[in-house]
């Protein structure tokens, strides 16, 4: 299993992959309080892009509606939290198969109907919409109000009910990130992850080699909704409340798709090298401002559109496929 | 011999355009089997409807005994019936050993056994030493005989292939009908093929079916039908015959 991972891939590259482990690994040794919560958005959005990948980089199904599964994973376990007391870790049970389950229902409904390209991104856009709505007017989620955890001053960390300091929740989606990434590489060199690929590049090829689109896109979507659930369940955990209007906002699906389409839609870095690159750069920006005084409300939003700018004009696969080219690796979808 | 491929009476209709009207053939295991004619003679809708891509409005089509008309095209290929399209569709950004691999995974689990597979029928197509290339880099006939190897990589009974000699050099032809020979005669594949080139169809099939606004013409062996006068008056005009 791990020779067959690393398989194929030059030593150099192994060497520079292990530098950057050790040093994620031991980051929160040096790292200042703020710079750690800088991490933790980055390894959040970079395991987020990873998920949204699948679909879209792999299976070629644009969704930007993603924030649904988010929302979806986030609710269900805190108010399991809030009402019964249930873990997060045992409440995910119920949140990740639910995501699943509205991913396969739109999946159901787009691909029976095949209905795909521009119309598939609305469809999605329209059910988190329709979540978002709907999550006002829920009583049990505390509707406009808001879902609060509740929070108190804790003494050590507690990993089981994720309560603690923010080290913990970087530790969790550094673990969360590995694994996504080394689930998607096992994905994608096998039979499934060649069907996707056939599937994004032309669908009716792909129909003509024996490829079942229906259930290879369904199970892509669903992989991916579950996957996407898990990270609402940490936001869910590490941010405390939950608003309708921000966990469903459309933003916050623009916001999970930049990292992928900046690092490198369809390969296995692009997502989370985007997400250090605009989160990081983001970061950045907004504290050489505040330390320059300036308080320019919405630099990060403009940054983003000029980063994206320059990504499409200059790099339109990526950074990543720019970047595996200049160390030498033969960069294909790595 | 037993027929591979019955098909019998399809008609389809487009609008109020007839573009097959009742054609019947039956293609014998092990055939090389042509169907020639003008364009818009519909040849490419016959395939189609052959391959799934369109349910017949009447008629059946049957494969090894057994109905396959109004099938998807998925379920087609996975009970042995490969094909190509007119307008080459490889995977544009996967590699040429890629494109191969999608085609041998139908009937393999693993990458590894259909790399194996690939490499196979990369080395009997002659692209083995472009297997790195991205199939959007290859030239026309390159890309042409991509098409047949990832259809061959699917281990189909019945190879359907539409115009693959079209817009290549003579050379290329003949490249390709050697391979398609070699192919018939050494693993006994049977070949459904749509041609203009007439060179191509006269080395190559054992029979020719010819249509004509939809109608089959005529049929039978190469040398009755170029004699036809029918076919000589639509199709292949006075001095392709001499």
């Amino acid at each position: 299993m791990m020779a067959r991972l690393i398989d194929g891939v030059p030593r150099r590259v192994l060497i520079l992959l292990g530098i950057v482990v050790a040093a994620l690994v031991l980051a929160p040794l040096v790292a200042s309080d703020y710079l750690l919560t800088v991490l933790i958005v980055i390894l959040y959005f970079a395991y987020l892009g990873q998920a949204w990948n699948i679909m879209m980089g792999f299976a070629g199904q644009l969704s930007l509606g993603h924030t649904l599964y988010v929302g979806l994973g986030a609710y269900a376990a805190a108010a399991l939290y809030v009402h019964y007391g249930i873990g997060p870790w045992i409440g995910m049970l119920a949140g990740i198969p639910i995501a699943g389950i509205a991913g396969a229902f739109i999946g159901y409904l787009a691909f029976r109907f095949r209905v795909g390209g521009v119309y598939f991104a609305i469809l999605t856009i329209g059910f988190a919409e329709f979540a978002r709505v709907g999550f006002d007017h829920l009583e049990w989620t505390r509707g406009t109000g808001g879902l609060f955890l509740p929070v108190a001053q804790y003494a050590h960390n507690d990993l089981w009910h994720l309560r603690g300091h923010p080290v913990m929740f970087y530790y969790v989606l550094l673990a969360a990130v590995a694994l996504a990434f080394v689930g998607c590489r096992v994905l994608l060199q096998s039979r499934i992850g060649y069907f996707w690929l056939a599937i994004r590049e032309d669908e009716e090829a792909a129909r003509s080699v024996g490829i079942d689109t229906f259930r290879y896109k369904m199970v892509a979507v669903v992989i991916s909704a579950a996957m996407t659930s898990f990270a609402g369940v940490i936001f869910a955990f590490y941010y405390n409340n939950l608003f309708p209007d921000q966990v469903f906002h459309i933003s916050r699906s623009i916001e999970i798709i930049l990292g992928p389409i900046v690092g490198g839609i369809g390969t296995l870095f692009g997502p989370i090298l985007g997400a250090f690159v605009l989160t990081g750069l983001a970061e950045t920006l907004t504290s050489a401002l505040n330390a320059l005084g300036v308080d320019l409300p919405g630099a990060k939003q403009v940054f983003y559109g000029v980063c994206l700018l320059l990504v499409i004009v200059a790099m339109p696969d990526g950074i990543w496929p720019w970047l595996a080219r200049y160390i030498g690796l033969k960069g294909d979808r790595s | 011999m037993s027929a591979l491929l019955k098909v019998d009476g399809v008609s389809k209709r487009f609008r109020g355009l007839i573009a097959v009207d009742r054609v019947s053939f039956q293609v014998p295991q092990g055939a090389i089997f042509a169907v020639i004619g003008p364009n818009g003679a519909g040849k490419t809708t016959l395939f189609n409807m052959i391959a799934g891509n369109f349910a017949p409005d009447n008629g059946t089509v049957s494969f090894a005994g057994e109905r396959i008309d109004g099938l998807p095209p998925d379920q087609i290929c996975r009970r042995g019936v490969g094909r190509t399209f007119q307008i080459v569709r490889p995977f544009p950004m996967l590699s040429v050993e890629e494109n191969v691999i999608v085609g041998a995974l139908l009937h393999r689990h693993h990458a590894r056994d259909a790399r194996v597979r690939a490499h196979e029928v990369l080395r009997r197509l002659d692209l083995y030493d472009k297997r790195t290339q991205r199939a959007s880099a290859l030239t026309l006939p390159d890309r042409k005989r991509l098409e047949v190897a990832r259809a061959l990589a699917t281990d189909p009974k019945l190879l359907l292939l539409d115009e693959v000699m079209a817009g290549l050099r003579p050379t290329e032809t003949d490249r390709i009908v050697a391979i398609l020979k070699e192919l018939n005669s050494e693993t006994g594949l049977t070949v459904l093929l749509i041609e203009h080139v007439m060179r191509a169809v006269m080395a190559l099939a054992s029979r020719i079916l010819v249509l004509h606004h939809g109608a089959a013409i005529a049929e039978g062996a190469p040398e009755e039908v170029v004699r036809n006068p029918a076919v000589i008056h639509s199709y292949l005009g006075a001095e392709d015959v001499a």
